[in-house]
């Protein structure tokens, strides 16, 4: 039963508690009338989905190491199938996808489940990088190769190789902390996505100036500051189940929601320029998973080396 | 007729696995009105009308049955089972010469009996890099056949890119159907003007992403 007194089982707790609120102070605005029109159902459709994404990874985090794996390798998979939906990949790119999906991405995933760090680190960044092209070029078509090869890996570093690192996360053993490595990705995951909810919050109540007008309409410089802040509050309030002291908690949460914003704006540039407004269409009212994990991309690589260095 | 069990679980299976693997999903589709519907689409692959005919939402789709050539379908004891048990296909005769009925009524009487038809104006499988084959004549004759039934142009994107030709195993990609507004021969219009119009209005849905 002990994973039911976890420290991230009570994280769970407070989090089913706050939507219980949440969901109640939404149903009073739209009731009320304050809130109306397109914003309401788009306001009901978030924090459902919302309710299904965390009751998703409580469920995972009972369930162990393995599912949590599992479920990070299913979120990659459905991630890299918005990444290639919307690249330049044509006809004879179609091997090299295939090879992307059915064999890096398990492989990716069996490394980190069976604890072979060395090899997961370097399959995407340096074999696949060096070897999938390969594919590519005995198609002979060489009309946008780079830009292709290019894609095909960068969506291979995105959706993979990065979201890899929250299972990865797991598999750290870190000496004299009382709690197992599942309250730090509970803590990270936490965290990043309170920065981006309060990002929200922030920006459409005192939002003015805009971060980079033409990269993002909706991203401000007081949103950004509030978010990343009160996330920062967050992540020093939970200290007591991490091995940080409130200082460096402090820092760790500064540094991963900094590079949680950054990848955000990164991932908008790209939708931007392919002329799409989200990813997909996976999560009701958010978009598709990359508009979801694109923080969680950028800040999980980050947070493990901090640990893996810091307090190993 | 009712589907027996199998086709019934085959069907699901199929949008179940379109839905999950593809996140196959209908764009503007026109809401229906009184009137026999013709969808009409590109067509790059066997997977085309299973996967117009799963993106449907399913009282539409029960009612919607693919015009397919017999010689194709007809050729083994499968194939013959899921054209006409899982689809409920209209099998038509493509060849002129041995044909007994006439293809064009017999899927007119299907529009007339009130259900819909998933139509391939291109005639067979685009197999060129061009987007659209030059349209056959069928798709006039059959409007002409039955001048209550409207045309919804559709387009299904990136089929083709999740099962080029050539290729066995499909990549995982987003497929979306995207349709337009329905279109109908007009008074006076030549086979030459409805046919480019019809490509024309096909086309116009192709430029957009899934």
């Amino acid at each position: 039963m002990d994973r039911f007194y976890s420290p991230s089982a009570f994280v769970f707790y407070g989090l089913f508690a706050f939507l219980v609120l949440a969901s109640l102070v939404a149903r009073f605005l739209i009731r009320s009338g304050r809130v109306g029109g397109p914003t309401a159902q788009n306001l009901a459709d978030r924090i459902r989905a919302w309710w299904v994404m965390i009751g998703v990874l409580a469920l995972i985090f009972t369930l162990g190491a393995g599912a949590i794996t599992l479920f990070f390798a299913l979120c990659s998979m459905a991630a890299l199938r918005e990444f290639a939906t919307i690249t330049h990949t044509r006809r004879d790119d179609h091997d090299g996808l295939a090879i992307a999906f059915y064999l890096i991405l398990p492989l990716q995933y069996l490394l980190v489940y069976f604890e072979v760090p060395v090899f997961a680190a370097l399959l995407i960044p340096v074999y696949s990088f060096l070897l999938l092209p390969v594919v590519t070029v005995f198609k002979g078509e060489v009309q946008g190769f780079l830009t292709r090869v290019s894609e095909t890996q960068w969506g291979l570093m995105v959706c993979v190789y990065c979201v890899s690192h929250i299972p990865a996360i797991l598999t750290l053993d870190i000496p004299f902390y009382r709690y197992s490595a599942f309250t730090l990705v509970a803590w990270l995951i936490l965290v990043v996505q309170a920065s981006d909810v309060l990002q929200y919050v922030w920006g459409k109540s005192i939002g003015r100036h805009l971060l980079a007008p033409r990269v993002s309409p909706s991203k401000t410089v007081e949103g950004l500051a509030g978010g990343m802040l009160s996330a920062t509050a967050l992540g020093m309030a939970l200290t007591p189940i991490t091995p940080f002291l409130w200082w460096e908690a402090g820092l760790i949460a500064l540094t991963v929601t900094g590079f949680g914003t950054l990848g955000g704006l990164i991932m908008s540039a790209i939708k931007r320029d392919r002329g799409v407004k989200d990813w997909g269409t996976l999560v009701q009212g958010h978009g598709g998973i990359l508009d979801r994990l694109d923080s969680l991309v950028f800040s999980a690589p980050v947070f493990l080396h901090i640990l893996a260095w810091g307090w190993m | 007729m009712t589907a027996t069990i199998p086709a019934r679980l085959t069907r699901a299976g199929l949008v179940a696995t379109a839905r999950i693997l593809i996140s196959l999903r209908a764009i503007d589709l026109p809401p229906p009105g009184a009137a026999p519907r013709i969808l009409v689409a590109n067509h790059v692959s066997h997977a085309d009308f299973v996967a117009l005919w799963s993106a449907l939402p399913k009282p539409h789709r029960l009612r919607t049955r693919p015009v397919a050539g017999a010689d194709y379908w007809e050729r083994s004891a499968i194939r013959r089972w899921i054209a006409h048990q899982v689809f409920r296909a209209v099998l038509i005769d493509r060849d002129p010469a041995s044909r007994r009925a006439d293809p064009v009524e017999t899927v007119a009487q299907v529009l007339r009996g009130g259900e819909d038809v998933i139509f391939f104006p291109e005639g067979t499988r685009n197999l060129t890099d061009a987007r659209l084959l030059p349209l056959k004549s069928g798709i006039y004759h059959l409007a002409r056949a039955v001048p209550e039934a409207e045309i919804v142009p559709a387009w299904i994107l990136n089929l083709d890119r999740i099962l080029p030709k050539g290729a066995f195993l499909p990549v995982p990609l987003n497929c979306a159907v995207r349709f337009g507004n329905p279109i109908r021969v007009e008074t006076g219009e030549s086979r030459e003007d409805f046919l480019q119009r019809l490509a024309a209005a096909m086309l116009a849905l192709s430029d957009t992403k899934a």
